[in-house]
């Protein structure tokens, strides 16, 4: 029963250190819209339904950081950006960086 | 009240439409076969015997009394006491269907059974100090007073053996229904390690103010 509803989205395949763009779907008084957050992707964690994906944006010098549910209806689609190298899977270490030393190599 | 007998499958999660997460536990609940009914007139109480499963080697006089319900074989028989037995006939099948999504059901099992354990975690002591010279670290402590009453109270809460109860979780709320796959998704958590079997109840109808 859970296999099938995981397998009802198209999800790409997309890893730490990637830049993504997530639509979030969004209820404002009854209205939905979709709102964008664009960032790095610094850790995937858990597995099946209850898969979950940080991604991580600086704007105006303030770190945010927003935990996805992978499998969530309110996800409409997972757009990347720029493929990343990176060497390992979570990158906290960018969270005590700034500026160009937070900056993650393009992988090809 | 009428219920199923099914098997723990698993834990996992559903997102509702507003992607809210809610934590399941999937039961599995093959049809169940009406074995006997029991009446007030006959046994002196009305019930339903529900038989699931397979078994290689029946007893005869189990196999005789599935005669009834044209069975074979049968794994576990359990009976649900029902007010309205006439509604029901030996052979007759129940499935997933008895239930709806969202109805709040009871749901009983065996939990695991934990061993031999101490008095902290079998009924929550808080033990003794770790540190500061203490070397009473997880014991009961002192079991009563001394001349009076001069014996320790009856039902004093001691270490002993720990789990493998039968244990009723009331008002689950069922999240999902797959008939298809035989399937009922109950919200929160159940007693029992996955594969155990699981009795699963209808909520008697309430009793309104008044009536007796």
């Amino acid at each position: 029963m859970s296999k099938k509803e995981t397998e009802t989205k198209e999800i790409p395949d997309f890893n730490s250190g990637d830049t993504v763009q997530v639509f979030v779907q969004i209820q404002e008084g009854g209205k939905t819209r979709i709102q964008r957050f664009q960032g790095t992707v610094i850790k995937k964690k858990g597995g099946g339904v209850s898969k979950t994906f940080t991604v991580r944006k600086v704007t105006q010098g303030i770190g945010i950081e927003r935990i996805f549910p992978l499998h969530s209806p309110n996800i409409e689609k997972i757009k990347i950006i720029r493929r990343g190298k990176t060497r390992r899977a979570k990158l906290y270490y960018l969270r005590e960086r700034k500026g160009k030393k937070a900056k993650i190599k393009e992988a090809r | 009240m009428i219920g199923l007998i099914g098997k723990k499958r698993e834990m996992t999660q559903l997102f509702e439409e507003d992607g809210t997460v809610v934590p399941v536990t999937l039961i599995e609940a093959k049809p169940c076969v009406v074995t006997q009914v029991k009446t007030e007139e006959k046994d002196g109480y009305s019930a339903v015997q529900l038989g699931v499963g397979q078994k290689r080697n029946v007893s005869k006089p189990i196999k005789g009394h599935l005669r009834k319900g044209k069975l074979e074989t049968v794994k576990y028989l359990i009976e649900f006491r029902v007010s309205d037995p006439e509604n029901y006939s030996e052979g007759q099948l129940l499935d997933v269907k008895i239930f709806s999504e969202g109805e709040i059901i009871d749901v009983s099992s065996f939990s695991k059974g934990k061993g031999f354990q101490g008095v902290v975690k079998r009924h929550g002591y808080s033990g003794g100090p770790e540190t500061h010279g203490s070397t009473s670290h997880r014991v009961p402590g002192s079991l009563g007073a001394s001349a009076t009453p001069g014996r320790v109270v009856k039902g004093k809460k001691l270490p002993g053996r720990m789990g493998g109860n039968r244990v009723t979780v009331k008002n689950l709320k069922i999240a999902k229904v797959e008939q298809g796959e035989n399937i009922i998704a109950v919200k929160g958590a159940i007693p029992g390690s996955r594969n155990s079997i699981i009795i699963l109840r209808k909520k008697r109808n309430k009793k309104k103010k008044g009536e007796k």
